[in-house]
């Protein structure tokens, strides 16, 4: 096999393992900045990438058909660096708040990358159940890195007990399909399924594929597991969220894609209800349970729920234009939430808590921190002319195209309808943020807030995609279309 | 560049100039954003001189960009005779509103560039004949209205207010968003574009499922129409206006709330005549609530901005009835009135603003004798209360009048109770307000309140005064223009509806 192919997450694990001896002799003063060197290192991987050329037709594999690498593990591998990088920079804010071991806080988010970009190859599900519990299991101590607080201790054990529950999910449910079926691989269950009606029909396979679906919910927090995901977003130290709700999200999400789409295609189009129904079920329990929160972090948890609903939406579609649309939303996401994470993570450097009313005055105390926040509020809410106004355009405008379909025309625009509620609810929580910002009369503190070099650009990057994704969606739309048709059609 | 993209751009532009210009520069801040805007009135006026009256069903001044291909949106602006005033409306007010935003003492840099903003959305949102950019442009200037009305508004209910109209409107705009994409895919897939006159002509030619356009219909009808304050989404309106700074009162109240209008004379009636037919008649009935139910509430208005804003939502009603009926006089007269409202809505709110600098206070029972004190200020009221209550010479009685015409022969009882309510109730809060503002004694306590003095802040004023005016007595500069592209829209409709109503007869 060519081992070219997975050297991307070669290079990423030996720089991980990289930043583990480097801890031994660098000086404690100067660890901190081990961050940003590894974000660098990771900024020369993601240029390399861009040197690879997109495998047209029939994609390169390795691991006997378990790795693959085609358009969409490659999009997917530089969603997960971009990310990384950001993470790192905001790992680096938060150094001053962690006691000790700032090292392997930066060597297990790369780990953690590592895992995900082979989730993006995943072909098969021994690759998918290696690559989930990478990431899995680096989170456990990542949300409990602050040992001396006891939310992000608390965080760390419901995340281990409930990831541990849907790890046992999904191995029984890989366990159902591999004994019904007899294969791993995602292409030959598919062919088998086409082969024998049977095997698709059969409850015990379908039992199986029912579990693994669940235990990947888990990972996106779609209902019914996403009950994790306030308490893990509001105890895990900030960047650990961010990357949480960023990566592990997205890493959820192809997995989601390339089991439900190539693996049982079938079986998927004969569930477009359930998937609509868990979609708006997603949607509603996120937007509704915002409202009252008051804690930022907490908040984005509900909120970062309701997105899960979305994408669902965009899957629930099955359509390319749904796929594809749930790509972009992804890549507009990913610049939203990070700078909104960004933001809260140096807002509540000084602050115990992380209450909404620490944002009043910010206006006043630093104007991009402020300005920062607001747009990705407003890309959240989906606004023009911002990236999540375009995403979730897309993915609305895929929901309302599938609706021509007769036999589920009340359906997907019953779902329509209930994205719409989503919607309007999230903008009540979303301005609720601008206005604590801008309006509310400040009580505390109002020093300005110093702001970092790599911070500062690392806000510029994400204020810059956001702009960029909502004003010009051309390139990055003809991306994502040409990726799902060469890879789903 | 077309003329348009000045028009829209220089707005845009100077936001983004402000956005550099140091926070304590607050002269130079105000200057661009005076020289942007009014810049765009005057290459308004210029694209409505130079617009040939001859060729009003073409598009002039077009531009056309290839945005995102793959989806068929492209930036394409143009005017034809329908939206060629609006545009000239938009400008006018929009220089006008920047005159008044002097108001505005703290965090003026922030307000100015999200003042252009939403000048620049606004004129954009007309200027589009692209459906997603017409969206685009009009959520671009939504926005600033909400966060505007959030960090500048008054009064207690402020929070209430603007989260109230945030949601409200954000609601519409998502219905008309679903009705957009709807409609955009009715067309065949390989045809599949954004573009507002290829979907317009192939509609006309091809015609539309009639099931589709039953159910495309109400979602465009009730999108634009919560987005106009159609009753009974109408309670966010005055509550709002009331709360929002002079400058944003005035650009929403008077342009921007026109887009829903716009929205369905462009898009709704010429795309789908069937489900226009059947829905005119709840549109009538509904109309009536705004007329007759908006009337009596602003009839009990204790403050002089509710007032206002109760009035504005009550005049939305003629414009509705004149859509309703479906025919060339009364969708003309629709157009003028929306053209005709704006400039009024912006001027009475830039008065109320004017009042409330100086007192502090709207509530019409602690005011009173002010003519004697603010003689310009009071004749400007006077004015504008008469062309609310439609008497001729402003533009207003123009159009309202043609409404009537129009409506009279579609349903006629709806226009008896239309026109009492807009000459009786209409006159009497309008008196009323007057008699309460500006006759009477002077109480001690307003001795201090000053007249509009200086030429600088008289000309708002005076420009919107002498647009009413002129449009007024020569209500054909507009009506020329925008009677034969209803007429097409018109014919199109009336093609439809009379196989309809005979079919209907048969059985």
């Amino acid at each position: 096999m060519n081992v070219s192919l997975i050297e991307f997450e070669i290079t990423v694990v030996l720089l991980g393992m990289g930043v583990l001896l480097l801890d031994l002799w660098t000086p404690a003063e100067r660890k901190p900045g081990l961050g940003l060197a590894a974000a660098l290192s990771l900024l020369l991987v993601l240029v390399a990438t861009f040197l690879v050329p997109i495998p047209q037709g029939a994609a390169a594999s390795g691991f006997g058909g378990g790795y693959l690498l085609d358009g969409l593990a490659l999009f997917f591998k530089r969603f997960f660096l971009v990310a990384a990088i950001l993470v790192l920079v905001m790992q680096t804010e938060f150094a001053d708040r962690i006691a000790s071991g700032i090292s392997e806080f930066y060597a297990l988010v790369l780990f953690a990358l590592a895992g995900m970009m082979f989730a993006a190859s995943a072909n098969n599900f021994v690759m998918l159940f290696v690559a989930i519990e990478l990431i899995t299991v680096t989170f456990y101590v990542l949300t409990s890195f602050q040992r001396g607080r006891t939310a992000s201790l608390e965080a760390g054990v419901k995340y281990l007990i409930l990831g541990a529950l849907s790890s046992g999910f999904l191995v029984f449910g890989i366990a159902l399909i591999y004994g019904t079926s007899g294969t791993m691989s995602f292409p030959e269950i598919a062919a088998k399924i086409k082969a024998s009606h049977d095997l698709a029909h059969g409850a015990l396979f379908q039992l199986g594929v029912l579990l693994v679906l669940v235990a990947l919910g888990f990972k996106i927090a779609a209902v019914p597991m996403q009950i994790w995901a306030p308490d893990v977003y509001q105890g895990a130290p900030a960047p650990v969220t961010a990357f949480l709700a960023v990566g592990s999200k997205a890493a959820g999400m192809v997995l989601l894609l390339r089991v439900l789409l190539t693996a049982v295609p079938d079986l998927a189009s004969h569930s477009a209800k359930l998937l609509m129904t868990v979609a708006g079920i997603t949607i509603l329990y996120g937007s509704l349970c915002a409202i009252p929160q008051r804690n930022l972090k907490r908040l984005l948890g509900y909120s970062s729920i309701a997105s899960a609903g979305f994408l669902l939406l965009g899957i629930s579609a099955l359509s390319l234009n749904g796929i594809s649309a749930i790509l972009y939303y992804l890549g507009g996401y990913l610049f939203t939430v990070l700078a909104a994470f960004l933001v809260i993570c140096i807002v509540t450097r000084n602050t115990k808590d992380e209450d909404i009313s620490v944002l009043a005055g910010l206006h006043q105390r630093s104007p991009l921190l402020a300005a920062g926040l607001t747009l990705a509020m407003v890309s959240l809410a989906g606004v023009p002319p911002l990236a999540g106004f375009f995403g979730k355009f897309l993915l609305l405008k895929a929901a309302v195209e599938s609706a021509s379909n007769p036999e589920f025309r009340s359906a997907y625009y019953t779902l329509v309808a209930v994205g719409i509620v989503g919607v309007i609810i999230s903008l009540y929580y979303y301005f609720g943020v601008m206005k604590a910002i801008f309006w509310t009369k400040p009580t505390g503190d109002l020093s300005p807030i110093p702001l970092s070099l790599p911070a500062r650009l690392a806000l510029y990057v994400c204020i810059a995609g956001m702009l960029f994704l909502g004003l010009y969606p051309g390139p990055l739309l003809d991306f994502t279309d040409g990726v799902v048709k060469a890879v789903f059609n | 560049m077309s003329l348009l993209t000045h028009i829209l751009g220089w707005p845009l532009l100077a936001a983004l100039v402000l956005a550099f210009v140091p926070r304590n520069f607050r002269f130079l801040t105000r200057l661009v954003a005076l020289a942007a805007t009014f810049t765009s009135a005057a290459l308004a006026v210029v694209m409505f001189v130079k617009f040939d009256t001859d060729a009003a069903t073409d598009f002039q001044f077009v531009q056309i960009l290839p945005w995102v291909k793959s989806l068929g949106i492209s930036y394409h602006v143009g005017v034809d005779g329908l939206n060629v005033g609006l545009v000239l409306m938009g400008a006018l007010v929009s220089f006008a509103a920047c005159c008044c935003a002097w108001e505005i003492k703290e965090r003026e840099k922030e307000f100015y560039i999200l003042l252009l903003v939403m000048t620049g959305g606004i004129l954009g949102a007309f200027a589009s004949l692209d459906v997603f950019f017409l969206y685009f442009f009009h959520e671009l200037a939504l926005v600033p209205a909400f966060i505007m009305i959030g960090v500048w508004g008054r009064g207690e209910e402020k929070d209430y207010a603007t989260f109230k109209i945030t949601l409200y409107l954000s609601l519409g705009a998502l219905l008309a968003l679903i009705g957009l994409l709807a409609l955009y895919l009715q067309m065949p897939e390989d045809k599949r574009t954004f573009d507002l006159v290829a979907m317009t002509a192939h509609f006309r030619a091809q015609g539309m499922d009639g099931s589709a356009q039953q159910f495309i219909f109400p979602l465009l009808l009730f999108g634009f129409g919560i987005l106009v304050s159609l009753w009974p989404f109408h309670t966010w309106a005055p509550l709002a206006y009331g709360a929002a700074p002079t400058a944003t009162a005035m650009l929403h109240a008077g342009v921007l709330k026109k887009f829903g209008l716009y929205g369905l004379i462009r898009i709704a009636l010429p795309m789908m005549p069937e489900g226009a037919a059947m829905w005119m008649n709840c549109l009538a009935l509904l109309c009536l609530g705004n007329i007759l139910y908006c009337g009596l509430v602003a009839m009990k208005q204790k403050d002089l901005n509710l007032l206002i804003g109760n009035s504005s939502v009550a005049h939305m009603g003629f414009v509705f009835l004149g859509i309703a009926s479906l025919n060339v006089l009364g969708i003309t007269g629709a157009v003028l009135v929306m053209i005709a409202h704006g400039l009024l809505a912006a001027l009475s709110f830039a008065l109320s603003g004017y009042l409330y600098q100086q007192t502090k206070t709207l509530e019409m029972e602690k005011l009173g004798g002010l003519l004697r004190q603010m003689p310009f200020f009071g004749a400007a009221l006077v004015m504008a209360a008469m062309a609310g209550c439609g008497l001729p010479g402003f533009a207003n009685f123009a159009g309202e009048a043609l409404i009537f015409f129009g409506a009279w022969t579609e349903f006629r009882v709806v226009t008896v109770i239309a026109a009492w309510g807009a000459l009786v109730i209409g006159a009497v809060y309008m008196l009323r307000a007057v008699r309460s503002v500006l006759h009477g004694p002077l109480p001690q306590e307003w001795h201090v309140a000053k007249d509009v003095t200086t030429p600088w802040r008289r000309l708002p004023f005076a420009l919107l005064l002498g647009a009413l005016l002129l449009f007024g007595f020569f209500p054909a500069l507009l009506t020329r223009k925008i009677e034969p592209v209803v007429k097409q829209i018109v014919k199109d409709a009336r093609a439809v509806l009379k196989p309809a109503i005979t079919a209907g007869v048969k059985n």
